[in-house]
C-alpha cells in the first residue's frame, strides 16, 4: 500500500498545510500573513541557495557548464518573450477586462513566470532521484536563470514608466544582463577569497569557524542585492570558491557543523515558503479571469517544451553525450515553478500595475498546477519512462587513483597533439591553484597535500568513524573484509613471532614519553613521517591484526551477553556515539592485553580524570583507548599497538602515533571541548613514541 | 577514404579491425603536428616527445610517452617497445581517443570501450606480463604523487596497498588468510572499470570537429 509520501512530494502537502492553516485563520476572523518579498528575499531564499551552492557537484557542473547556460540564459529568455508576446495577442483579443494591459506589462509576466525555480526543482527532484546529469542540468539552470530574470524584471519594470523605448534601452539592457551576472559572480568570489584566507588563521577559535562561512556568504548575498546584481550568483560562487580552502582549514567538527546547519536552514527555509505560499493563496486579493489564467497556463507548458526541444537539437551538435529524448522530456517537464515568481510579482507596485492581482493569481495558478500535478506525476512518469537513476556509488579509491590518472593521460594527449583543450586549461588552472592559490588560502602542512592523500585520508576517517558508528570490529561495514596485507603481498607475511616483548626501560621510556604529553598542549603533527618507538619489526606483525580479529569475533559473543544495551543492534548515530564511552568493542578488546605492555595512569594524578573526562566526550579519535565502566576505577589504562602502516590494516582503527589517519582524529580532538583546560587542552595523546 | 587522400607520408587505405573513423581534416591536422614533433623525418623517437614543453608538468609523462612505443598498442603482433614510430603507428595510437558516435549498437560501443581499456591497462601494466602486480601499482601511484618532492614513499605504498586490497576484494570477494592475490588481470581491470563510462571519458575533444566519415 503505498503512502501518501510516496505518491505527493512534500512540497505539495506543505503547500496544503498552508492552505489549510491560511482558512483557519480566515475562518476565524484574523487576516492571514502574506509571504512579504523582503522576507522571502532576504531571509528564506539565502539558506537553500547557499545549501545548493556550497554542496554543489563542482565536476558534473563544469562538465556540463554550456549546456546549462544555454538552457538558463536562452530557453529563459525564449520563455520570456514567447510567453509575453503570447500574452500580449490574448489580451488584445480577450475583450474589454484585458485590453488595457501593455505589451511591456506582458513582457513583464512574463519575465517573471518564465523563471524555473530552484526551490520547487530541489523539493522534487531530491526525492525522485534521477540520475546525476539531469539534476544537474534543470538545478543548474534554475540557479542560473537568476541573472536572466533580474535583468528582465528591472528592465521591464523600468521600461513601463517610460513613454518611450529606444533602441539605445534595448542595447543597454543587452549590456546590463553581463553585468548583473558577471557582477554577481565577480563579488560572490571576492567574498569566497576573503572567507578563505580567514579560515587559515581560525585555528585557536574553531568554534566560530562556521559562522564566518555563513557571514562571509549571506554578506556576498547582500552585496551583491544592494548593487542590484544577481544575488543567487554571488551567493553560488562564494560557496564554490571557498569551499576547497575552507573544508582543508577547518576543523572536522566545524565541517560537521556547517553541513548540519546548512541542510537544517534550507530545510526550515524551504517547508517556511511552500506554507506561506499555501497561506498567501489563500489570504490574497486575487482576480479570476479564465481567459488570462487558462492561456497563462497552457502557453507556459508549451513554451517550455518547445524551448527545450529546439534547444537540445542546438546543443546535440556539441556534446559528446547526447541528450535523448527521454532526458529532453524529463528537463522539460522538471521546469517547476514556485515561490520566486510569485515573490516577484508580488513586488509590483499597484500604480504602475494595476492588473497585479490578475497576474498574482495567473503566477499561483501556475505554480500550483506544476508543483502539484508535474510534481506528483513526474516520479511514477520517471519510474515508466526507465530513466536512469542516480548510482549509489562508493567513492573508492581506485576509483580516485583511475579518475586522476585518465585526467593526467588527456591532458598529455592534447599536449602531444598540440590541442588546447578542456583538459589543458583545467590543468592549467590546477597548477596555479596549486602554486599559488593554496599557500595563501590554506593554512600550513595542508596546502601542499596533494588530492589524492586528501582523499585517501577523508576515505579513511569515513570508514575509521562507520567502523566505531556500528559499534564493533564484527560488523565491517566495508566490503574489505577478509582481503588483508597478506593476500596482496604474502612476501610481507612474517614466519612467527607476534610482538616482541619490550625491555624493560624502553616501557619505562614510553612512560616518561606519555606523562610528559599530559603536561603539553599538543601542537599540531604536521608530517607524514613515522616516528615509531620501537624499530620496524612492528610493521611486519599482520599475524597479531588476523589473531586479534578472531578474537574479537569471540569476545565479541561474550561481550553481548554482559553489556546492558545489545551491541548488535544498529542505533542512530547519537545513540551509538553515546554508548561508544562505555562500549569497550568499539576499540581494541582487552583479550590482547597479555602480549602488550599495559601503562597505567594513576588517577589521583591531576590530570587523569579530566583525561577521562574528555576520552568519553571525544570518544571516536583515540585508537586504542576504551574508557569502560568498568575500567574508571583503575585509571586510564592504555596500550601500545603496534603502529600499522596507514591504509594497510583493513580493520582501519587509528594506529596510535603517526598514521595519517591518526593525524586527523588528532585534528578533531583538538577541538576545544566544554571545558577547555588552559595547560591541558588536549586529551591524552601518545605521541611520538 | 579519409586515408587514401594524398597527404604525403600518410598510408594509403588498410584495414584496421577497429576502423580508426577521423576525418581528412583532422588527419591534416596531426600529420602537421607530427611533422612538427619529427621535425621532419619520417619517423618519432622517444626524444622527440621532450620538446613539447606542457608535458614537463605531466606526472606520468613517462608512462604516456611509453604507450605510443607499446607494440601491444600499436597492434603489432610481438610484444616489447618499438624504437621509433611513424605516421600510421601515430595514428593508431590517436584512435584510442575518438570519441563515442551516436551510431553505434552493442557490439561496437563494448569493442569500443574495451579497446580503450585496453590501452589503459598497457599503461598500467609495465612489464607486460598480463597482470598488474602490486609493485606495478605502486608505481603507478608514486607517479601519480610525483609531482611533491616532499611526499614521503610510504603514503604511495599505504594509498596502493588500499588500494589493491580494495581491488581484489572486488574480484574476487573474500579470501581466505592463505590465498593470494596474484594481481589484477584484464578481466578484473574490466571489472573496476564498470561503473565509470570509460567510452564517454577518454576522448579528445578535436577529434570530432567534422562529421566522420568511415574509412573501410
Amino acid at each position: 500500500i503505498p503512502s501518501v509520501s510516496n505518491i505527493v512530494p512534500e512540497s505539495c502537502l506543505l503547500i496544503v498545510v498552508g492552505l489549510l492553516v491560511g482558512g483557519l485563520i480566515k475562518g476565524v476572523g484574523q487576516k492571514p500573513p502574506i509571504l512579504k518579498s523582503d522576507i522571502f528575499f532576504l531571509f528564506l531564499l539565502p539558506p537553500i541557495i547557499l545549501d545548493a551552492g556550497y554542496f554543489l557537484p563542482l565536476r558534473q557542473f563544469t562538465e556540463n557548464l554550456g549546456t546549462i547556460l544555454i538552457f538558463a540564459v536562452v530557453g529563459t529568455l525564449w520563455n520570456a518573450f514567447f510567453l509575453g508576446g503570447l500574452m500580449y495577442a490574448v489580451c488584445q483579443l480577450g475583450g474589454p477586462g484585458l485590453n488595457h494591459i501593455s505589451l511591456l506589462a506582458n513582457l513583464l509576466f512574463g519575465s517573471i513566470i518564465s523563471a524555473v525555480d530552484p526551490v520547487a526543482v530541489l523539493a522534487v527532484f531530491e526525492e525522485i532521484h534521477i540520475n546525476e546529469l539531469l539534476h544537474i542540468l534543470v538545478f543548474g539552470e534554475s540557479l542560473l536563470n537568476d541573472a536572466v530574470t533580474v535583468v528582465l524584471y528591472h528592465l521591464f519594470e523600468e521600461f513601463a514608466n517610460f513613454e518611450q523605448v529606444t533602441i539605445i534601452d534595448i542595447i543597454l539592457g543587452f549590456l546590463s544582463f553581463f553585468v548583473v551576472s558577471l557582477g554577481g559572480v565577480f563579488v560572490g568570489v571576492i567574498y569566497g577569497v576573503i572567507a578563505a584566507f580567514t579560515s587559515r588563521f581560525t585555528s585557536h577559535i574553531r568554534v566560530i569557524e562556521p559562522l564566518f562561512v555563513f557571514l562571509y556568504s549571506y554578506m556576498a548575498y547582500l552585496s551583491a542585492e544592494l548593487f542590484h546584481l544577481s544575488g543567487i550568483m554571488a551567493l553560488i560562487a562564494s560557496g564554490v570558491v571557498m569551499r576547497p580552502y575552507v573544508e582543508a582549514n577547518i576543523s572536522h567538527k566545524s565541517h560537521t557543523t556547517i553541513k548540519y546547519f546548512l541542510k537544517m536552514w534550507s530545510s526550515v527555509s524551504e517547508t517556511l515558503i511552500f506554507i506561506f505560499l499555501g497561506v498567501s493563496t489563500v489570504a490574497g486579493h486575487h482576480y479570476w479571469n479564465w481567459t488570462f489564467v487558462i492561456s497563462t497556463l497552457l502557453f507556459c507548458l508549451i513554451a517550455r517544451v518547445l524551448g527545450v526541444l529546439v534547444l537540445t537539437w542546438f546543443i546535440n551538435k556539441f556534446r559528446i553525450v547526447k541528450l535523448t529524448p527521454k532526458d529532453q522530456f524529463i528537463i522539460a517537464y522538471g521546469g517547476l515553478r514556485g515561490a520566486i515568481a510569485f515573490s516577484l510579482c508580488y513586488l509590483l507596485d499597484y500604480k504602475h500595475f494595476g492588473m497585479r492581482d490578475m497576474f498574482l493569481t495567473a503566477i499561483i495558478t501556475v505554480i500550483f498546477f506544476t508543483v502539484f500535478v508535474q510534481g506528483m506525476t513526474i516520479r511514477p512518469l520517471v519510474d515508466l519512462l526507465a530513466v536512469k537513476k542516480k548510482q549509489e556509488t562508493k567513492r573508492s579509491i581506485n576509483e580516485e587513483i583511475h579518475t586522476q590518472f585518465l585526467d593526467h593521460l588527456l591532458t598529455g594527449i592534447e599536449d602531444i597533439c598540440g590541442h588546447y583543450g578542456h583538459h589543458h586549461w583545467k590543468d592549467k588552472l590546477n597548477r596555479f591553484n596549486k602554486k599559488y592559490v593554496k599557500k595563501c588560502l590554506i593554512a600550513g602542512e595542508r596546502s601542499k597535500e596533494p588530492q589524492l592523500i586528501a582523499f585517501y585520508h577523508k576515505m579513511e576517517m569515513k570508514q575509521a568513524i562507520e567502523l566505531v558508528e556500528s559499534g564493533g570490529i564484527g560488523k565491517i561495514p566495508s566490503a574489505v573484509s577478509t582481503v588483508s596485507i597478506q593476500n596482496i603481498n604474502p612476501k610481507t607475511l612474517p614466519v612467527e613471532r607476534i610482538l616482541p616483548a619490550l625491555s624493560k626501560d624502553k616501557e619505562e621510556e614510553i612512560r616518561k614519553i606519555l606523562r610528559n604529553n599530559l603536561q603539553k598542549t599538543r601542537q599540531r603533527l604536521r608530517s607524514y613521517n613515522r616516528h615509531t618507538l620501537v624499530a620496524d619489526p612492528y610493521e611486519e606483525a599482520w599475524n597479531q591484526m588476523l589473531l586479534r580479529r578472531q578474537k574479537a569475533r569471540q569476545l565479541e559473543q561474550k561481550m553481548n551477553n554482559y553489556l546492558t544495551v545489545p551491541a548488535h543492534k544498529l542505533d542512530s548515530p547519537t545513540m551509538s556515539r553515546a554508548r561508544i564511552g562505555s562500549d569497550p568493542l568499539a576499540y581494541e578488546p582487552k583479550a590482547d592485553s597479555e602480549n602488550l605492555p599495559i601503562i597505567t595512569i594513576d588517577p589521583a594524578s591531576p590530570q587523569s580524570p579530566e583525561s577521562v573526562d574528555l576520552m568519553n566526550e571525544e570518544p571516536k579519535g583515540c585508537g586504542g583507548l576504551p574508557p569502560s565502566p568498568e575500567e574508571d576505577e583503575e585509571g586510564l589504562v592504555m596500550r601500545v599497538k603496534e603502529p600499522s602502516s596507514p591504509g594497510t590494516d583493513d580493520v582501519f582503527t587509528p594506529g596510535t602515533g603517526d598514521s595519517p589517519s591518526n593525524q586527523r582524529m588528532l585534528r578533531c580532538l583538538s577541538d576545544p571541548g566544554p571545558r577547555p583546560e588552559p595547560e591541558e587542552g588536549e586529551p591524552f595523546i601518545p605521541k611520538g613514541q | 577514404r579519409a586515408l587514401q587522400r594524398g597527404v604525403p607520408g600518410a598510408p594509403c587505405a588498410r584495414h584496421f579491425s577497429f576502423p580508426p573513423t577521423v576525418t581528412s581534416e583532422q588527419i591534416e591536422h596531426l600529420h602537421r603536428r607530427f611533422k612538427q614533433l619529427s621535425r621532419d623525418q619520417l619517423t618519432i623517437r622517444k626524444e622527440n616527445f621532450d620538446s613539447i614543453p606542457d608535458l614537463e608538468f605531466n606526472p606520468i609523462r613517462g608512462k604516456i610517452v611509453h604507450a605510443f612505443f607499446d607494440k601491444r598498442n600499436l597492434r603489432q603482433e610481438s610484444d616489447g617497445l618499438a624504437d621509433e614510430i611513424n605516421f600510421e603507428d601515430f595514428l593508431t595510437i590517436m584512435s584510442y581517443f575518438r570519441p563515442i558516435e551516436m551510431n553505434m549498437d552493442e557490439e561496437q560501443l563494448d569493442r569500443f570501450r574495451k579497446e580503450k581499456l585496453k590501452f589503459l591497462f598497457h599503461m598500467y601494466d609495465s612489464d607486460h606480463d598480463g597482470k598488474i602486480t602490486l609493485q606495478e601499482y605502486r608505481n603507478v601511484v608514486e607517479e601519480l604523487l610525483s609531482g611533491n618532492p616532499h611526499l614521503e614513499k610510504e603514503s604511495a605504498r599505504s594509498i596502493a596497498d588500499g588500494a589493491m586490497m580494495e581491488a581484489a576484494s572486488i574480484c574476487v570477494g573474500q579470501m581466505g588468510p592463505d590465498q593470494v592475490y596474484e594481481g589484477i588481470t584484464f578481466e578484473d581491470f574490466l571489472k573496476m572499470w564498470q561503473g565509470i563510462d570509460i567510452e564517454t571519458k577518454m576522448h579528445v575533444r578535436f577529434l570530432n570537429m567534422e562529421t566522420i566519415a568511415h574509412c573501410y
